[in-house]
């Protein structure tokens, strides 16, 4: 056992860091600069990457993926962390792309890896609905076959970025009758330019858009786009949240927002002394980097696990709910650093038409946004009590 | 020992239930809080009306004789229904100055307007590098024959954009820090060389930055002893810590009973989330804070008028554990909501929002365990 980085590992990692200089949209790379971001903003690394054959490192060199071992998949997210740089959306790459490259038939392969690895097709997410969140099972949007078509009826909710969205995967009920909620729904696949697609935004308590409801009247999808077979949508949906939920983790993506913090604290001042240098804060920044870095070593466990040819399991769970919990810890702290100025309130400034210069350090701009924002991450993804289930059932056995 | 209020004091709560839950539904506040003004003076009226401006002041002064138990008790009602209009500011910081040290004149010129809510205040205390620091002051205000001249810039002052005058402490002498040589001006907002920028909060209020450009007040603005104002500073803001953990409360026990209704409400694998014991104990920490923190507040409360050793640990005691329960019953209100609790369509997001900016005001939990160490050893 060792934690350092082989030759080749520190050669690896300085060709994606070089790559990352000369390559990351430089308007992007601002600290801090996340709302505001148009779509084209938001995939603009992601086809820089589709380019250079780097935007799915993670899936089977045969579909467009880089052969990289986890530890060189782990120096390259850090590098991105390094810059802040805006990653490709998780849609195409890490939900619906494994699904169909492991479930999917050759045309649908052919038809739509490509298009996730260029970024040139955004894709978003149809599970959540109204009455089924952590209770996903139970969803009632339905599927009814009418000749070589499937005829969509119900209405999808959370759904992320669905307003710039090209094709979205759904989770249907095909069998109303199955014996058990979770048998009978399939995974079908929706261009969502589909007649009778609605998709509303909703306001959320940061007062941004970025999650939608989606509604679907008689939408008529060709049967081709059902992945793997009818009615066993569930074990596709459970594979896909396996994967997200450690994707979910996002230790890199706070290591550098420790390192934020820091600076923060650092320009901050108690009593005219840097805010960094109170026993009190420092602790709080200690206590989140320790909790950090024990987190870290138990996802690159999980990725060893991987490299070994274990697919993650249950045990993601718990990259999901510290993951989450220390992403949440992080934007409470940064918002606790500035002071008074976590208290304007910027995306109401350009509502009500003033925007000129900002108010207190650009750091507390978006602090207390960010903060709110960050209370969804312990909700979606299955929410951390739905993981703390998983675990209970899969892994003690209770 | 009595934790009863009086008749009086149970039909200002009544007669403030009532106003709140017919001005100040969700949909109405909503609509109030995106206008231009943000505000509205219609409401400040009715507190006028009721009385409710002047019921701190004594009656000699033109008010109606009340005490830090009424401003709790309206505080807390104003809490419930997230009310947006300046009494703290107002009636509990620039009213608890011109009550301790103001001069018979000032009083006279002001609190007559405060009473009848033609003069509405803000208290501009915070500066960019001050933190929670009231003595830490870059603002300076220098005597220059009968008046004095302000320059500075005051941070995030809450209400301001609705205020006609602003309470504004400043450096008269000694250097930054020094807990000598602070000030406390009355300014006339209109006055030559006051520049402000406006701006919406985060939990539905407004404040500006306010800029003193040079700004000459005439010698009797000064409120209270020159150089000695950091006293009459905490004395005051102990108070409006006071009343705003009340406020705190209410606005607590509205998002621990909308989490109850929700979580009754919504249902998941075939029954209401409540019936499982995972959120039921979660739901059941939130009451237990929630009724410390009417303890701690009416321990604040009924300490004001203590020597001011027990009056600064208890406020400070009352911040902390109210920061705290703040923050838990925040965030446990939005993950029982789940999804829906992220949504602006939902009230319990305007509670938390209210519940999370409360920290920063008037020193957040460190800044007062800071105190109470200091005060305890």
């Amino acid at each position: 056992m060792n934690l350092e980085f082989s030759a080749d590992e520190v050669a690896f990692r300085e060709e994606v860091r070089s790559f990352i200089a000369e390559n990351y949209p430089k308007h992007l790379s601002a600290d801090g600069l996340r709302d505001d971001l148009s779509p084209e903003d938001m995939v603009a690394w992601h086809k820089v990457l589709g380019e250079k054959g780097w935007s799915t490192p993670a899936w089977p060199t045969e579909y467009g993926g880089t052969g990289w071992t986890p530890t060189q998949r782990y120096i390259w997210s850090e590098e991105n962390a390094r810059v802040n740089a805006i990653m490709p959306l998780p849609f195409g790459v890490s939900m619906v792309g494994p699904v169909i490259y492991t479930f999917g038939n050759e045309e649908q392969k052919a038809q739509h890896l490509p298009g996730i690895c260029s970024g040139d097709v955004w894709w978003c997410q149809g599970y959540s609905e109204p009455g089924a969140g952590s209770d996903l099972a139970s969803l009632q949007t339905t599927a009814v076959r009418d000749g070589d078509h499937y005829v969509i009826n119900g209405q999808k909710t959370w759904t992320t970025l669905a307003q710039h969205a090209d094709w979205g995967f759904f989770l249907c009920r095909t069998d109303p009758d199955a014996a058990k909620p979770q048998e009978g729904i399939s995974f079908i696949l929706v261009d969502m330019k589909t007649p009778g697609i609605e998709v509303r935004p909703i306001k959320l308590i940061d007062g941004g858009y970025e999650v939608n409801e989606t509604w679907l009247t008689d939408v008529r999808v060709p049967v081709e786009n059902l992945v793997g077979q009818e009615n066993m949508g569930w074990t596709y949906a459970k594979f896909l949240l396996a994967h997200e939920r450690s994707g979910i983790a996002g230790v890199a993506r706070s290591k550098r927002g420790v390192e934020q913090l820091r600076d923060i604290a650092k320009s901050e001042q108690l009593d005219g002394e840097p805010l960094m240098s109170d026993f009190d804060f420092a602790r709080k920044v200690s206590q989140l980097e320790i909790d950090l870095a024990a987190l870290e070593i138990t996802e690159l466990r999980t990725l060893a696990g991987e490299q070994a040819g274990k697919g993650p399991g249950p045990e993601s769970s718990i990259l999901k709910i510290k993951g989450t919990e220390i992403q949440q810890r992080l934007t409470e702290l940064t918002l606790e650093a500035v002071g008074h100025y976590g208290t304007p309130y910027y995306n109401g400034m350009s509502d009500l038409g003033s925007n000129e210069y900002p108010i207190g350090p650009e750091y507390a701009q978006h602090s207390a946004s960010t903060y709110f924002n960050m209370r969804k991450t312990s909700i979606y993804g299955g929410s951390n009590e739905i993981q703390r289930n998983i675990i209970t059932k899969m892994v003690l056995g209770l | 020992m009595d934790f009863n209020f009086t008749d009086e004091q149970s039909m200002v709560r009544d007669s403030l239930t009532r106003l709140v839950r017919e001005t100040y539904d969700y949909e109405t506040r909503n609509g109030v809080i995106a206008s231009e003004s943000g505000w509205r003076p219609e409401i400040w009226a009715q507190l006028a009306e009721l009385g409710l401006l002047g019921m701190p002041f004594s009656e000699e002064d033109g008010g109606f004789g009340g005490g830090a138990i009424d401003s709790m008790i309206v505080m807390e009602e104003f809490g419930k229904g997230l009310v947006v209009e300046p009494y703290v500011p107002t009636v509990v910081c620039a009213g608890g100055f011109l009550k301790h040290a103001g001069t018979a004149a000032q009083k006279e010129e002001h609190i007559g307007g405060i009473v009848d809510g033609s003069q509405i205040f803000a208290f501009a205390y915070a500066e960019p590098r001050g933190r929670y620091d009231f003595a830490d002051l870059e603002t300076t205000a220098k005597k220059s024959g009968d008046s004095y001249v302000l320059n500075g810039h005051k941070a995030v002052v809450i209400g301001a954009p609705w205020a006609t005058h602003l309470v504004v402490t400043a450096r008269t002498s000694g250097g930054q820090r020094d807990k000598g040589g602070i000030s406390v001006f009355i300014v006339d907002k209109s006055a030559d060389g006051v520049v402000t920028r406006d701006y919406p909060t985060v939990d539905g209020r407004r404040a500006s930055e306010v800029y003193f450009e040079n700004v000459s007040v005439p010698a009797d603005a000064l409120i209270g002893e020159e150089d000695g104002g950091l006293p009459l500073i905490e004395l005051v803001t102990d108070e409006a810590i006071a009343a705003q953990c009340a406020e705190v409360c209410g606005a607590m026990k509205v998002a621990h009973a909308l989490t109850i209704d929700y979580a009754k409400q919504r249902k998941q694998f075939g029954v209401p989330i409540a019936s499982f014991q995972v959120l039921q104990h979660r739901m059941v920490d939130m009451f237990t804070e929630y009724e410390q923190s009417v303890s701690m507040t009416y321990l604040a409360t009924l300490r004001l008028g203590d020597d001011e050793n027990a009056r600064k640990q208890a406020v400070s005691a009352a911040k902390v554990r109210i920061g705290q329960a703040a923050h838990l019953i925040g965030q446990e209100a939005i993950q029982i909501h789940g999804g829906m609790g992220m949504t602006d369509e939902m009230a319990i997001g305007h509670y938390f929002k209210r519940l999370t900016i409360f920290d920063s005001e008037f020193g957040n939990v460190d800044h007062h365990m800071k105190r109470h160490i200091a005060l305890s050893s």
